[in-house]
């Protein structure tokens, strides 16, 4: 970049660069936030370098180490993509509410419930219909439970006046209770002794990696997950309406846009979303339902949500960020005899530092072409 | 063979007494809160203040042998927090509620870190006062063996509300919260105001911590918090930012968490997990009942991003 | 099934001697340490390393053989029984180059470590608590257990002399079969002494949570439980609230007496040091690791914290007995006929169930005299 932005704005020779200049603009206006995002991790990933300085280690140790655990390798970066997958589902419950100015924090509820449907559901079918076919009727099962939990802290909102962000939290309390009552009680596998679950799948009915990966399928339904999603917020009627009605629901009621529905709808697909990633977790890794299923997905796909700015299509980077970042942990622990709780702290001053970096958006003239002809 | 027990009065009595006993984090932590948001600022991270705090309480403690002590460090360590949140919050379009998140994740993180070495020792516990001396049942003299803390935080619950209404801090701290522009018309500081309500709030929510560490269950390590700050923060909502109700909201937790072991105390055994799930549900029903699409945000700040 | 199961318990330790004969030949030579195998092993937590109880006995072991010759010690705390802990075991295989792991969480057991030895049959996983079985398990993996009720048995009969009211207390996680073995062998030791003592328990529902286990604690005493024990991840809270409240307490996977003081009568404590070397003598001298390892006190898998000043004479001449008697190794805590609390015979008249009699590892029922429910 040999662009410079001063006060003057920039003097460009207008003649030889006007052909350039819709490229040049079209550049600038997808730079902000790459280069604003990176700046932020580089920042943050400094300000922990003191912390660790301070502890008496190597920070150079420590992020080769990062690199090492998280992207080094074929393993790792497969390492860090099976640890992002669950997250790209649960970060959508959060962004997606978010378009209507809903703050939804208890995923965690429809992850658990979910899973808890899909194997439930799978029960009166395992070895008479084929797998992709149980599969359908696991995810269907997860998806709907999903949909009524958190499309019910929707409805409430709506239509009681119930603050979301509580409903949607104690849902989530409510609802691990409730798996627990599930998996230790009537659906639970006598057989599963230390560890209380619901019957398992046969092997021939789990979901199995992506060819060629070690990674599970989990990771294209998220990604296809993202990229719907995606779509309808963007380029969908449904969308637009949305963010007015998030911007502000008055404007909205006045224009006759069907807010009821739009938010009822838009926090059921998010608790759909949800399901799903109890569902994959049932079928892609546990192959049963239990207390695994609380692993606090729910809660890290917020963090994910917010830090995408709310944006479905920056969910996967993000959600592969920090799954890098815990992949990376326990290399960490491992090599440098540092406590788990070391990542925590990376995560949490690095977040600190890319949420603080918002403030900076817009104000890089060089990444606004209307500043830049001044002149 | 069953004279020492007191039977089915059990219930009752572990009600009453856990809500005292449980009830004191949700206290601080939610009045804290209610500060904050009565300025017009959310901090959804004071689980991860409240850690901390309990973490610093506990360690203090044990270094200095006064759990006094131990609870100052801890308000000093949450003031810190809460600045910091403050701080990094008035700069234009900084998400404070994102900025909570990633505020619990550092503050549990650095005291899981930080806390480490405090595991083993034991530190020395907080005082409480026994007013169950006229009582001939032990269980009863048990239940009214008071924290100091609990009867702080009621009357820091009671100031709170008159405070509100009728000091000049009270009204500065509702007209930023109402409307940033109007503050500012009247001259006042919005940032300013918001940043010291944060770090009043953050060292409320330690004293929290501290009473988690220090007095019930009185101990450090990892899993001190089952989510008592997250949760504490829902109970402004649900108290409609008036600190009194914050008061009631975490006595009605409190007692409603005791249900689940003293039901399976006196014999009523199948379905705890339901038991336990009771504080969730009778909030979540009173909030229901309590709702309509009108008056829902009455004695909601206009300022607050939760709410909009 | 048992006759072959316990046929592998007796050649581990017929090993392990093998073992440690081996270790001690090269030293003839003045070779000594060069003469030791490299080797590295991996420790996997599901919770913090030091929490007072479960995760803490693990890790203790674990430094046991760091200490050894030879022995390269990786470990991690605080991985989940999810997609983490697989890629955590895969982790140390490739980049640390474990080739013996111990993944000492049940939950890790089906499917996570099953999934992980099926693609590493190079790597030896030994697994704390899991059932494994000849023919449907691979024979690079193997479970490893102490027969900690034992402990509980007699922890209830240091318990049985101290108690007043003849009720004595125990806060539980789970309702599963480790925890159920251990609150019937309190029970069984108590009413060893005094067949009118009976037990209380409440269960918490999750393996760490500090302030629900204190209510437990105070609410069993509120009912007159002046005897207290537990079996939770870190029994500090449990301990420290009932010592604090007037009662006597029984430890459990740790020696907490220093929580107590004088109101510690005795704990049932893990001796995983022992265990762990044992295992890195028959790796580091080319024997086959056993793959179904159990013992109790009479092995050194397990045993008691000294007896504390509350522990009358009687109490201790009873204990000791007892002791010897285990020792010996003729010992059953299951003699029939022993009833469940719902009426049933679930031991009938003239069975006595050896320690390492299989059926009790499944085992799902409370005795008579327990109150309480499993589900």
């Amino acid at each position: 970049m040999t662009v410079q932005a001063n006060d003057q704005g920039l003097s460009l020779p207008a003649s030889s660069l006007a052909s350039l200049r819709p490229v040049l603009e079209w550049l600038a206006r997808r730079a902000e936030p790459v280069v604003i995002s990176l700046g932020a991790v580089i920042a943050g990933l400094a300000l922990f370098s003191l912390f660790i300085l301070a502890i008496g280690k190597s920070p150079v140790t420590l992020f080769q180490l990062m690199y090492t655990g998280g992207f080094g390798s074929w393993f790792s970066v497969q390492n860090s993509l099976s640890r992002a997958a669950p997250l790209l589902l649960t970060a959508l419950c959060v962004a997606l509410p978010a378009r209507l100015g809903l703050v939804i924090i208890g995923g965690e509820g429809a992850v658990v419930l979910g899973g808890v449907a899909a194997a439930a559901a799978a029960m009166p079918f395992v070895g008479s219909v084929p797998p992709l076919l149980l599969f359908i009727v696991m995810a269907t099962a997860a998806m709907l439970v999903g949909a009524v939990w958190i499309g019910f802290a929707g409805f409430l909102r709506h239509y009681r006046g119930v603050n979301e962000t509580i409903s949607s939290l104690l849902l989530a309390y409510i609802a691990i209770a409730l798996m627990n009552q599930f998996v230790e009680g009537v659906l639970r596998d006598p057989a599963s002794l230390n560890k209380p679950s619901t019957k398992p799948l046969p092997a021939q009915y789990m979901m199995g990696d992506i060819p060629g990966m070690d990674v599970h399928w989990g990771l294209v339904i998220g990604v296809l997950a993202c990229i719907l999603s995606w779509v309808l917020i963007e380029i969908t009627s449904y969308g637009f309406a949305a963010r007015i009605a998030g911007g502000n629901v008055r404007a909205a009621q006045i224009q006759g846009l069907p807010v009821g529905r739009l938010i009822v709808g838009f926090t059921g697909l998010a608790g759909s979303f949800a399901g799903l990633a109890g569902m994959i977790e049932v079928a892609a890794v546990q192959g049963a339902a239990n207390g695994s299923l609380a692993a606090g997905y729910g809660y890290t796909g917020i963090l994910v949500a917010f830090l995408a700015r709310h944006n479905p299509l920056a969910i996967i980077p993000v959600a592969i960020l920090l799954g890098g970042i815990e992949a990376s942990g326990g290399l960490i622990q491992r090599r440098m005899g540092l406590p788990d709780a070391t990542v925590l702290v990376l995560q949490g001053t690095l977040f600190i530092v890319i949420l603080f970096c918002e403030t900076f958006y817009g104000r890089f003239r060089i990444f606004n072409p209307d500043l830049w002809k001044r002149s | 063979m069953d004279d020492s027990g007191i039977g089915i009065w059990g219930v009752p009595l572990a009600i009453f007494s856990g809500a005292i006993r449980v009830s004191t984090p949700f206290i601080f932590v939610s009045l804290g809160e209610t500060i904050t948001e009565r300025s017009g600022r959310i901090n959804l991270g004071l689980e991860g203040t409240l850690v901390f705090g309990a973490m610093t309480a506990y360690a203090v403690a044990v270094m200095t042998g006064s759990p006094a002590l131990g609870v100052l460090a801890a308000m000093a360590a949450g003031a810190v927090f809460g600045t910091i949140h403050g701080w990094i919050c008035k700069w234009p379009k900084v998400n404070d509620i994102a900025i909570g998140i990633a505020m619990m994740q550092f503050g549990l993180g650095l005291a899981f870190f930080l806390g480490k070495s405090f595991i083993q020792p034991v530190a020395p516990k907080l005082p409480s006062i026994p007013l169950g001396g006229w009582a001939s049942s032990p269980q009863v003299q048990a239940a009214l063996n008071i924290n100091v803390l609990f009867f702080i935080g009621a009357a820091l619950a009671v100031f709170l509300w008159w405070a509100f209404k009728n000091t000049r801090v009270g009204l500065i701290l509702r007209v930023v919260g109402d409307s940033t522009d109007a503050a500012r018309a009247m001259g006042i500081h919005p940032d300013r105001i918001r940043l010291l309500a944060t770090a009043v709030g953050g060292a409320l929510a330690a004293i929290g911590g501290a009473y988690l560490s220090l007095y019930y269950p009185g101990s450090w390590n990892e899993g001190i918090s089952s989510g008592q700050g997250l949760m504490a923060v829902a109970l402004v909502i649900f108290a409609r930012w008036n600190p009194i109700g914050c008061f009631l909201a975490a006595l009605l937790f409190g007692g409603a968490g005791a249900l689940g072991p003293a039901l399976q105390s006196v014999g009523v055994t199948q379905g705890y997990y339901l038991f336990y799930a009771a504080p969730y549900v009778l909030t979540l029903a009173i909030l229901i009942a309590t709702s309509s699409p009108t008056r829902s945000l009455a004695g909601a700040p206009g300022a607050l991003s939760l709410t909009k | 099934m048992t006759k072959l199961l316990s046929m592998n318990r007796r050649s581990f330790l017929q090993t392990s001697a093998a073992g440690l004969a081996a270790g001690t030949v090269p030293a003839l030579f003045g070779s000594g340490a060069a003469a030791q195998t490299a080797l590295t092993v991996g420790f996997i937590y599901v919770g913090p390393k030091d929490d007072y109880g479960y995760n803490q006995a693990h890790a203790e072991g674990a430094a046991v053989i760091k200490a050894m010759p030879g022995v390269t010690l990786v470990e991690e705390e605080n991985v989940p029984e999810t997609v983490d802990v697989q890629k955590t075991m895969e982790s140390m295989i490739n980049l640390d180059g474990a080739t013996l792991l111990f993944p000492t969480s049940f939950g890790y057991f089906d499917p996570h470590m099953l999934a992980m030895a099926a693609k590493h049959p190079d790597i030896q996983f030994r697994h704390c608590g899991g059932l494994w079985q000849a023919g449907k398990n691979p024979m690079n993996t193997g479970s490893y257990f102490g027969y900690i009720g034992q402990g509980q048995y007699l922890n209830g009969i240091a318990a049985a002399y101290a108690t007043k009211s003849k009720k004595i207390g125990f806060v539980a996680a789970k309702p599963i079969p480790q925890v159920v073995q251990n609150i019937n062998s309190f029970l069984l030791g108590a009413r060893s002494v005094d067949p009118a003592i009976t037990c209380q328990v409440i269960f918490t529902g999750e393996w760490s949570l500090a302030v629900k286990e204190a209510e437990a604690t105070n609410a069993l005493i509120d009912q007159g439980a002046d005897v207290i024990t537990c079996h939770v991840d870190s029994p500090k809270v449990v301990v420290e609230t009932a010592a604090g409240r007037g009662a006597f307490v029984c430890g459990y996977h740790a020696n907490q007496s220093a929580l107590a003081k004088d109101k510690y009568l005795t704990g049932a404590e893990w001796a995983w040091g022992n265990v762990y070397t044992n295992f890195i003598k028959s790796a580091q001298g080319g024997q086959k690791l056993g793959n179904f390892v159990r013992g109790g006190l009479k092995d050194g898998f397990v045993k008691m914290s000294p007896l504390g000043p509350a522990v009358s004479a009687e109490g201790r001449k009873k204990f000791d007995a007892t002791l010897a008697e285990i020792m010996a190794g003729k010992f059953s805590v299951f003699k029939g006929p022993i009833k469940d609390n719902k009426g049933n015979v679930v031991v009938t008249a003239g069975t006595a169930l050896p320690e390492d009699a299989i059926e009790l590892e499944s085992m799902g029922y409370l005795v008579e005299g327990v109150v309480g429910s499993t589900s």
